[in-house]
């Protein structure tokens, strides 16, 4: 009788093609998607704040692109270090996988140095010299919030994938447990290149 | 090992690709075109970007449909808001 149920308690659910290879992976993604949203609906906001206000000042002029460049090559270069550590891991090296996956935590780490030195500097020196404030203008409103969301994310990166590289040295986290981790950090550069043409270039 | 070989070599394209697109948007700002034009350049230079991400880094060209479909709905969605907000942009 037990047998029969532990039997029956045993029965995989039936595969369809939709059935995913990897649940974790599934779970990440929909977390992702989730999160996506988040993001679309600030931008979005912000595109609509945007086109309704009456003055908006040129974000290149006030901004600066040149930093924000450096920061989104830094990111880009950062995701690349990520697939060439988990690739590393599914060969089985180690040693490279420690090293790429510990580039891609620093460019983490410097990206947000670098958007703190931003902050800074535009709080202190360039918003007051446009006579900008961020509890009175829209345009630094939305500009603190939309960077500021995504340099959490960052920080939640940094910390996860310092994580990761951990659980791996001690031998609990495998190549698939890092291709999860990776699908994050990915996340996080995609919008940036979004937030980088929405909020600075455009 | 080869396949591996040849998958690291496709990384380092995509980062070249990447690079390049980024260098493009950043001198399409200063060309001086009409504002329009500058915002559908952009707009399709960072959605090809993030296109690559998506496709290359997260490997969503090898996996199944079903991620596919979990990552265009928040896309879908972010469309239909934009759409829905037109009246209030536009009011008659």
């Amino acid at each position: 009788m037990s047998e029969a149920v532990a039997v029956h308690g045993n029965v995989e659910p039936a595969e369809t093609p939709l059935t995913p290879v990897s649940w974790g992976k599934l779970g990440m993604w929909l977390f992702l998607a989730g999160d996506a949203m988040s993001f679309g609906g600030l931008i979005v906001g912000y595109g609509i704040l945007r086109h309704a206000s009456k003055t908006w000042p040129v974000p290149a002029a006030v901004l600066g692109i040149n930093l924000t460049a450096l920061m989104t090559f830094l990111l880009i270069v950062s995701s690349v270090t990520m697939v060439l550590a988990l690739a590393a891991l599914q060969d089985g090296d180690r040693a490279k996988f420690n090293k790429f996956m510990g580039g891609t935590i620093l460019g983490g780490a410097i990206f947000l140095g670098l958007q703190a030195y931003e902050w800074t500097h535009l709080i202190g020196h360039t918003l007051p010299h446009y006579n900008l404030s961020f509890t009175k203008d829209l345009f630094a409103t939305t500009f603190f919030v939309l960077t500021g969301f995504h340099g959490m994310h960052v920080t939640g990166g940094v910390i996860y994938n310092s994580c990761v590289l951990a659980a791996v040295n001690r031998g609990r986290y495998q190549a698939k447990h890092v291709e999860i981790a990776g699908l994050y950090w990915h996340f996080v550069d995609l919008v940036w290149i979004l937030i980088f043409t929405f909020v600075y270039l455009l | 090992m080869a396949s591996t070989a040849h998958s690291h070599h496709n990384y380092i394209k995509i980062f070249i690709i990447l690079s390049v697109l980024t260098v493009i948007e950043i001198g399409v700002t200063f060309l001086g075109l009409p504002k329009m034009l500058i915002a559908v350049l952009l707009i399709t230079l960072a959605v090809w970007k993030a296109a690559l991400v998506a496709m290359h880094f997260m490997h969503l060209k090898m996996e199944k449909t079903t991620l596919s479909i979990v990552a265009i709905i928040p896309f879908i969605l972010c469309v239909f808001l934009i759409l829905m907000l037109l009246p209030d942009i536009y009011p008659h």
